[in-house]
């Protein structure tokens, strides 16, 4: 029960994306489609639950004052693993996500989640905060490449919904992500206090 | 202190040893079968391919892969560098024995997704920057922004030229390696288009 309150936390009341505001580089920069924004919240997915696990499991043998580049350690050790069992076994995945991929180490969420969460929690409430925190990114992630992509070239998941050739570039380029995400955040908020 | 953190790395260290040993072999197997799907796709249906010979130009070496059907020379695929928006683009260019472009393959490349890397597919037969059929010693391969004639993707000139660099370097590496396929004055044009582009960079 209370690891499922965690795990609801971090995708409802504590959302990185609409709620902390954290992460906001990947988030303005990988969502110019639903795809790969979805791609993008899963790769940090995967990589949150391994770091806030391991970080929680070695807690204790870290002293404070070297914390920081020993989760650093961390965190990049998944990422450099993620990047290689894709590149082996999924390279149809790979090509498409490959330049994400290395900039996870450097997302604030998962050096957020483990210095606020992970460095005072056990494994398992780590394990279901990294879950939930990761969900609720893949969401938000997924959701502003939907606005996106539908707003700029008329598709959603490459699917066609408007029939003919529509779109306004704007929102696949930069400017429109910062409006969309500016929207999104707002229309959240509305909902959350409601 | 200095002994936890010591062993942190060292235990990372080992992990990511074994793990890239795992998987180098597979990484060089999809890389391998990437790279044939590719020249497939580039080269005239049926064709055979050998080992690539080297080739130098202005400094930078381009792979020539050429391609045999039935025992005669049916055309080669060269791999090009160049440099793009987000980082080195790697594209296979496939030629026929004339020196039109076949098709192309994006090996590998760095740019935006949602806008540069439309690249992959935006200059393919039936897309708007159509290439193929093109032959960059008689048509201007360059975004109609400078002159040419092919389309740029929509909000990525820089890609664009950069793609279009390497498909001009490529046949310039082409028509260098088979002169006899190509008269010296195409050659020549080839050549000021080829600076031209690379001024305009």
């Amino acid at each position: 029960m209370k690891n499922f309150k965690i795990l609801l936390n971090g995708i409802i009341n504590e959302n990185p994306t609409f709620v902390l505001l954290l992460g906001m580089c990947p988030t303005l920069g990988t969502t110019s489609s639903a795809i790969n924004g979805m791609g993008m919240g899963l790769a940090t997915l995967f990589v949150l639950i391994c770091s806030n696990v391991v970080i929680s499991a070695l807690k204790n043998l870290i002293p404070d004052l070297v914390r920081i580049p020993a989760y650093i350690v961390v965190i990049a050790s998944f990422v450099t693993l993620l990047q290689m069992i894709m590149q082996a076994y999924v390279p149809g995945l790979y090509k498409t996500l490959g330049i994400f991929i290395p900039l996870i180490v450097v997302n604030c969420i998962i050096l957020g989640r483990a210095e606020a969460f992970a460095s005072k929690n056990k494994p398992i409430p780590s394990f279901f905060d990294g879950l939930g925190i990761g969900l609720g990114f893949t969401l938000a992630l997924t959701l502003l490449g939907m606005v996106r992509e539908f707003l700029g070239t008329g598709k959603i998941f490459d699917l066609p919904v408007v029939p003919e050739n529509y779109g306004m570039l704007i929102f696949v380029l930069a400017p429109g992500a910062f409006i969309a995400l500016g929207y999104l955040i707002a229309i959240v908020n509305k909902l959350r206090k409601a | 202190m200095v002994l936890s953190l010591t062993l942190i790395v060292a235990v990372a260290t080992g992990i990511l040893a074994y793990v890239n040993q795992l998987t180098a072999g597979p990484i060089a197997e999809a890389n391998k079968k990437a790279l044939n799907d590719a020249l497939k796709e580039v080269l005239i249906e049926g064709s055979t391919v050998g080992e690539p010979e080297i080739y130098e130009m202005n400094g930078v070496s381009y792979k020539i892969y050429k391609a045999d059907k039935d025992g005669q020379f049916a055309g080669a695929a060269v791999e090009s560098i160049e440099n793009g928006f987000g980082g080195a683009l790697t594209v296979l260019v496939g030629f026929d024995d004339k020196g039109n472009i076949i098709n192309y393959s994006v090996l590998n490349h760095a740019e935006t997704p949602g806008l540069g890397s439309k690249s992959t597919f935006w200059f393919k037969k039936g897309e708007k920057g159509d290439i193929t059929g093109k032959n960059p010693g008689a048509n201007a391969l360059t975004v109609s922004k400078d002159g040419g004639e092919v389309e740029a993707i929509t909000a990525s000139t820089i890609t664009s030229r950069a793609f279009l660099k390497a498909v001009n370097n490529a046949y310039a590496a082409y028509s260098g390696q088979n002169v006899d396929t190509n008269s010296g004055a195409s050659q020549q044009k080839k050549d000021v288009a080829a600076s031209e582009a690379s001024t305009k960079n």
